[in-house]
Parts: structure tokens; sequence; C-alpha cells
């Protein structure tokens, strides 16, 4: 039993005796009702040929390639280009076309972060949120505690990311709807005159994006990507 | 207590927020695909709004103690009746059936 001392209820469907030369997490048996109806209700859609494992498997993967790499592309390309800056403060989503980003049927509006103003998103009734440029919305994104409190108290909610503003620095959220996303450039940080595009996309954090956070190199501390 | 919309939460006081980060599972992620692509297939089911309006129609108690996805594969459920895809006594005799499979065979690796 020592090889499987680090793993969790082991058990398989089947009995075939395979090496665990790697470590892959074990699928946890559903226990809640709805994770059985989420089986329930693909097993009869594919039954009835509208959707199929395959489409959703590429589904499924697709979602995975999205991540916020995309928006730090973004972001990087504003804080080296000025002309695209305006562009993208100008048109979100014209903007981010030109480097190869949709935003379907979605208005995009790209914030500006300074010295003087922060923005911060959130989205109040549900979980808008500019997925196509920075993937699936972090879970605290959609808790009640940050839809509720952001436009409540936005600094004492920015704290518990760990960012702390001057006060002559104006916080001002904004509330996402099912028609209109945000994506906020973060401030560049000082002293990355001379690095790459590339290498500044790696300083632009999901959270840096989203507002709770600031670029690293500006004290913005929580590694997210 | 304002009368509010069960989704209407901007303002309301809350605790601390939990910033920890969470790996989806694969319940959730097929819940994901299944909600995107039947609402993009050439048909389109549904639109965004009417699984909006699903969710936020949800009785009160099962909005606030349901998890995230939970509320999502509801609103397939109901939409999916809604719209005359699937019928309500078909849900209820598949979910049973996969209910009854030994524990191993719930998850049949579909390929």
């Amino acid at each position: 039993m020592s090889s499987h001392d680090n793993t969790q209820d082991h058990h398989h469907g089947d009995a075939a005796g395979h090496d665990h030369t790697t470590f892959q997490p074990d699928l946890k048996e559903p226990t809640e009702d709805w994770e059985f109806l989420e089986i329930a209700l693909r097993e009869l859609l594919i039954e009835k040929d509208i959707l199929s494992s395959r489409e959703i498997q590429d589904e499924i993967e697709a979602w995975e390639n999205k991540s916020p790499e995309g928006g730090a592309k973004i972001v990087a390309r504003a804080w080296t280009d000025d002309a695209y800056r305006q562009r993208l403060l100008a048109d979100g989503n014209a903007a981010v076309g030109e480097l190869g980003f949709t935003v379907e049927a979605l208005k995009l509006v790209a914030l500006e972060n300074t010295d003087k103003l922060h923005h911060m998103i959130v989205c109040t009734l549900c979980s808008c949120y500019p997925r196509p440029l920075l993937g699936v919305p972090p879970l605290w994104y959609k808790s009640r505690e940050y839809r509720s409190r952001t436009v409540r108290e936005p600094r004492a909610v920015l704290k518990e990311f760990g960012t702390e503003l001057p006060v002559t620095t104006e916080v001002r959220v904004v509330d996402s709807t099912a028609d209109c996303r945000y994506l906020v450039i973060p401030r560049r940080p000082n002293g990355t005159e001379g690095l790459s595009e590339t290498a500044l996309a790696e300083l632009v954090s999901r959270d840096s994006m989203i507002g709770t956070a600031e670029a690293f190199g500006l004290g913005g501390k929580r590694n997210t990507l | 207590m304002t009368d509010r919309a069960i989704s209407d939460l901007g303002g309301l006081t809350g605790g601390p927020i939990d910033i920890s980060e969470h790996q989806p599972t694969l319940s959730e992620r097929r819940i994901d695909a299944m909600m995107m692509l039947l609402r993009k297939k050439p048909q389109a089911f549904w639109v965004t709004d009417e699984n909006r309006r699903t969710i936020e129609s949800l009785e009160p108690k099962a909005y606030e103690e349901s998890a995230y996805y939970e509320r999502w594969v509801l609103a397939i459920r109901a939409l999916l009746i809604e719209k005359s895809v699937l019928g309500e006594a078909e849900i209820e005799a598949k979910l049973a059936e996969v209910r009854a499979r030994p524990a191993g065979y719930t998850r049949e690796d579909q390929r």
C-alpha cells in the first residue's frame, strides 16, 4: 500500500491492474443531487443527438485554453503602444480584435488605472466577466460576499486582496452586465521601460485586470495566473 | 429588509471573501460546456438573458443555498423543459437510472 498512501480513497471501476506510474486525481463519485442531474441531462442530450461527447470535450478544452494571458497581452500592448492604448479606450471590441480576440455580442470597455483613479470590476447581479480575455472567473468573483460588498466598501474588499491604495486615489467600481464587460488596464510599474512586450505581459496578473490587485512590481502580490 | 430580487446583492453586508483558488470539478466543467453549447448551437435553444431569468426565478431558498453550478444545471433543466427539448418525466426516469448505478459506474467514461 505504500505507493498509495498519499492518494485519497482509491477505487476504480476497472479492476484491471494498471500500474500507477503517473499520479492523476481520481474522479470523485457524484454525491450531490445536481451532480446526478448533470449526468442525466448530458446523457439524454447525447442520446437524442442534440450534443455529442466530443463537442462537450472540445468545449471544455476551449475553455481551458482561454486564460488571463489573453488579457495580459492586450494590456502589455496598451502599455507599449500609445496609439493602441487610445484605440483600446475608445473602442474595446475593435482594439482587442486587432490582436485576434473576439468578445461576441457584448460591448467591451477598457478602463485605465492611474495614480488618481483605480477601477475594479464586479457583477453584483450574477457573474458577468470578460471570459474571452480572462478565462473562467475565479470562485470569489461569483461569491455572495464579493458581489455584495464590493460596491459598498471597495477599499475594505481591496484590503482583503492585499491591495491598499492611497486615500488620494479615487476608487471606482464598475458593475458588469449581461451586455457590457470591462477590462481594467492596471498601472504600468515604474522601472519597466526597457522590458519587452512579452516580459511586460508577465507582470499583468488576472487580478490586476479585475482591479482587485495592481500589476506585479507595483505591490500586486497575488500570483493567480 | 428591503424587498429586492434574490440576485440583487449589490450593497448588502457580508463576511470576509474566501479568496482561495479552486479548480473546477469535472461536473462543473461539463455544466459550463453544456450551457455554452446549448446557447451557441445553430438552433440556439436559448439566449443568455433566458438563463439569467431562469436562475433569478429560482426559489429564494434554492438560490441562496445552491452552489454556483448547481444553479446553472437547474437552469439548464428548466429551460430544456420549457423549450420542449426534454420532458420532465424522461429526465426523472433517467435520473433514477443514474442514481441506481453501482458505485464506480455512475460516471461512464464517454469516448
